[in-house]
């Protein structure tokens, strides 16, 4: 057995050429291979790549889809977002954990299939959603679930489960899958027509300094969130010193509520393509690296193939559209299940085969990015923009949104509302206009770019989508006024807890403390000072963590206190001195009795 | 090698092009305090201790380059409180019990903790569970007291040019690994610079704790920092 997987293992190796920078890929293979990757196997892997079994422990127990324990045959995710709760995950997990007859977390006795939950997805408009293994399934029920499973239990196969297929290219033979588009409002730039090649003939036209000038005279900015002037980040990769250039593109998606990348990837993949290729033209003897969320690993067979049809067109490659020496390939990286890859940083660690640590930055990825080369990091999103920008030329696109922010947004609307999915828009537009387009009728509060923003209530709606104004990467969440909103900001803190790399000290144990802190104030238990000791808190995380996750995670919390102040300030009194009201003497003790196998005797 | 001009707290100072604020105030005599930074070691940025507000945005001062004109904020009352939280988050991380640890007189969390002034950290403590690794025969590794701040990770493989030491996990579950299945199975030796290079009492030389009586030990009298800020003053 142990020669076995060594073998095996040392066969993989082989296959990525024993390099040390594609660990992410051997490991994942591994992990599809033996349903985890054993110290053995990482023994193997360390002696094949030239590197210490520590190392490679390190990268495995980084990614929340990759594991040193065996794991089922078959891994169930459950999506456990806000809005799949607000869509019936809880029941649909009751349902399936009682068919499995496991809890959360565990795998059936037989070995066969194992049940956990997962962070978003980028099924939002589908929700509650699930991945099994790579597939995804959609709008489940209770009742559905139990099917799921009597099915799962007799074929073992998740790709059997697929019964009808989604609209577009999620019918694809490649793709077969069940997720649907719900593209509901086409705008002038990402959902138009377009020739494959075309932009791409205008980039050579023009030559590598003109496509630069031609973006930033569109005043595109980056479609991921933070909003970076996209020709000033080519221009810079341009100009810095080095032989080799890549071009990066963030398929990480990993925002939650955030869903348009998937369908931009599904049926906008020529734009996309083609957007990486102007980009590696501009910058100058560049390779390509698009890093797919490991969410969206069904899409892998359909991009392969996208690229290699490519290729045989001349519109990737060796020569590109028969131009001597232009050349630029692009393979996909697949990610493991970390959303703290999606930062651009934390994206090259994870693409070189490390883990998914954000850098200390200065440098910035334009001068010292993936192994070392000046880099190009952008959103799918951008990249699709750029082509488009090119066909058309930069004053039409900065003709369009408003003033300080050109162009078209893609969004990703969810929650309470009747009409949810893909929405292309100028900037500019309301958050009511919105509301109302999603046909959402009692919208209390938004989340206008996921979690990572405040939470803004309805004085806020009149409010602008642009980066002057309510920024956003593309998440719009909607919800109710019967939600609890200190529920949903608790959720988050969660989710960023959960997703943290745990480098910075107010990061990775901050977070914590003001778990607590919200803990004990929603438990009735807290005093006004709790709150303002929970806005120092969260102000504190934000100014002295590295990166943006800490500079977002307490952004939850804020947004309630801010915004939503009566709610919290309701649950708290002011109380005697030297009172600990959080204190439980019964629960403190219960270490110390056990040990001492008798009870305590206490008033 | 052209310098650059910058302000400490209102002072002036240059500093060589390209060094990091942590050692250009150094240069000029201006502690800045810091846990993960260590001579002789790339730095890590981890801590944050020495969190500096530089031309009006918080910074690591360890990390970050000093450019020509910076104004640096070292001894701000908002810089203090900031870098009190972090201490104080360090010691309810862990289980630190500095009345029964070898270290003690010789730690540098706890001489922080005592330069400014905490008497007892301000959040409650977490109490985790953790390893104590005794299989070495000359070394030992207490989980209890480890503040992640990489300094053995680093000292093993850049001065000692081993790998016995790595971060596994993410988040608040990341913690130190070592690479066998305990530290005997790995070729640390007593005399690697790693040993020497932890800042608390984690990684710990058997046999020698109390070599130096309690009370005699360097942090027992003289403030940690004080060889930077008043040089020749031992
Ligand atoms: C925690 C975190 C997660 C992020 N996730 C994503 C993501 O999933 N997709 C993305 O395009 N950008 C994400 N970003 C932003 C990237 O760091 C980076 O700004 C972006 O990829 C640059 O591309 P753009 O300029 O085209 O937007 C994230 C940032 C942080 C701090
Ligand atoms: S802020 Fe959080 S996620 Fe970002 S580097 Fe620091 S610990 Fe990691
Ligand atoms: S053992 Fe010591 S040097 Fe190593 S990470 Fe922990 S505290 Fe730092
Ligand atoms: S000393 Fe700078 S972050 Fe630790």
């Amino acid at each position: 057995m142990k020669q076995a997987t060594a073998k095996v293992t040392g066969e993989i190796c082989r296959k990525f050429g024993n390099d040390r920078t594609r660990m992410m890929d051997i490991v994942l293979e591994v992990q599809a291979r033996f349903g985890c990757v054993s110290p053995d196997a990482m023994e193997e892997i360390a002696r094949a790549l030239g590197t210490h079994r520590v190392e490679v422990e390190s990268v495995v127990t980084f990614y929340a889809f990759l594991s040193v324990k065996p794991q089922g045959r078959v891994v169930i995710r459950l999506c456990s977002d806000i809005v799949d709760w607000m869509k019936g995950y809880e029941e649909v997990a009751v349902a399936m954990a009682k068919e499995l007859g496991v809890t959360m977390g565990e795998t059936t006795a037989d070995g066969a299939i194992t049940l956990t939950r997962t962070p978003c997805i980028g099924m939002s408009d589908q929700a509650p959603a699930a991945l099994i293994d790579d597939v995804v399934v959609t709008h489940l029920t209770p009742d559905r679930a139990r099917q799921l499973v009597r099915d799962l239990r007799r074929h073992l196969d998740p790709h059997q489960l697929v019964t009808m297929v989604g609209d577009g290219n999620n019918a694809h033979p490649l793709v077969r899958s069940m997720v649907r588009n719900n593209i509901r409002h086409r705008g002038a730039v990402l959902f138009a027509d377009f020739v494959p090649g075309s932009g791409l003939r205008r980039a050579l036209e023009l030559g590598p300094e003109g496509v630069i000038r031609e973006m930033k005279e569109s005043r595109l900015r980056g479609r991921g969130g933070a909003g970076f002037p996209a020709g000033m980040k080519w221009e810079m990769a341009r100009n810095a010193p080095g032989e080799r250039r890549y071009i990066l593109c963030n398929a990480d998606e990993g925002e939650p509520g955030t869903f348009k990348d998937r369908v931009l990837l599904t049926e906008r993949t020529d734009l996309l393509l083609e957007g990486m290729a102007i980009a590696g033209y501009a910058a100058g003897n560049a390779t390509g690296i698009i890093y797919l969320r490991g969410e969206y690993r069904y899409l892998l067979p359909f991009l392969t193939n996208a690229i290699e049809q490519r290729r045989e067109r001349g519109l990737l490659g060796r020569n590109l559209l028969g131009r001597k020496d232009f050349n630029f390939d692009v393979r996909i990286q697949l990610g493991a299940g970390a959303y703290i890859c999606g930062e651009e940083t934390a994206l090259i660690s994870s693409c070189e085969g490390l883990r998914g640590d954000p850098r200390n930055r200065p440098p910035f990825p334009p001068q010292h990015g993936y192994l070392g080369c000046p880099t190009i990091v952008n959103n799918v999103e951008t990249f699709c923009c750029a082509s488009r920008i090119l066909v058309e030329g930069a004053p039409w696109f900065a003709a369009m949104g408003s003033s300080r922010t050109t162009g078209t947004k893609v969004l990703s609307i969810s929650g309470d509302c009747r009409k949810p999915g893909v929405y292309e828009v100028p900037f500019g537009i309301t958050a009511r206009e919105l509301i109302e387009m999603a046909e959402a009728d009692n919208a209390g509060s938004m989340l206008i770019g996921g979690p990572c923003r405040r939470m803004i209530g309805p004085e806020r709606f009149e409010g602008r989508i642009c980066y002057d104004d309510l920024a956003t990467g593309g998440a719009i969440m909607i919800f109710n006024r019967a939600r609890n909103k200190l529920e949903i900001a608790e959720h988050y803190l969660d989710f960023f807890i959960e997703e943290s790399c745990g480098h910075c000290t107010p990061c990775r144990v901050g977070l914590i403390l003001l778990k607590k802190a919200v803990h004990k104030v929603v438990a009735g238990a807290g005093e006004p000072s709790d709150l303002a000791g929970m806005r120092d808190l969260s102000n504190f995380i934000i100014r002295t963590s590295r990166c943006g996750l800490g500079q977002a995670a307490p952004n939850p919390v804020l947004g309630a206190l801010e915004n939503f102040g009566d709610l919290y300030s309701g649950l708290v009194t002011e109380r005697k001195p030297g009172l600990l009201p959080e204190f439980d003497l019964s629960k403190a003790v219960v270490d110390a009795e056990l040990r001492a196998g008798r009870q305590s005797k206490y008033v | 090698m052209s310098r650059v001009t910058f302000t400490i707290d209102g002072k002036t100072a240059t500093a060589e092009q390209g060094q990091t604020i942590l050692k250009a105030a150094e240069a000029a005599g201006v502690y800045i305090p810091r846990l993960c930074a260590c001579k002789d070691l790339v730095p890590h940025g981890s801590c944050r201790v020495c969190s500096v507000r530089v031309n009006g945005r918080i910074q690591a001062a360890c990390v970050q380059i000093v450019t020509e004109g910076a104004i640096v904020e070292n001894e701000s009352d908002e810089i203090r409180e900031y870098r009190r939280n972090i201490i104080d988050m360090l010691f309810v991380e862990g289980n630190h019990f500095c009345m029964f640890c070898e270290k003690s007189g010789h730690c540098e969390l706890q001489a922080l903790a005592y330069r400014f002034g905490i008497a007892a950290p301000r959040y409650r403590y977490l109490y985790p569970k953790r390893e104590i690794d005794l299989s070495h025969p000359d070394v030992y590794l207490d989980h209890n007291r480890c503040i992640l701040c990489g300094r053995c990770v680093r000292a093993s493989q850049d001065l000692d040019h081993k790998n016995v030491f790595q971060f596994v996990e993410r988040g608040c579950r990341k913690r130190l690994q070592v690479d066998g299945e305990a530290l005997a199975a790995t070729d640390l030796r007593v005399t690697d610079e790693a040993v020497a290079s932890c800042p608390v009492g984690a990684l710990m030389r058997k046999r020698v704790g109390y070599a130096v009586p309690v009370g005699r030990r360097p942090y027992d009298e003289i403030p940690i920092g004080k060889d930077i800020e008043s040089p020749g003053e031992e």
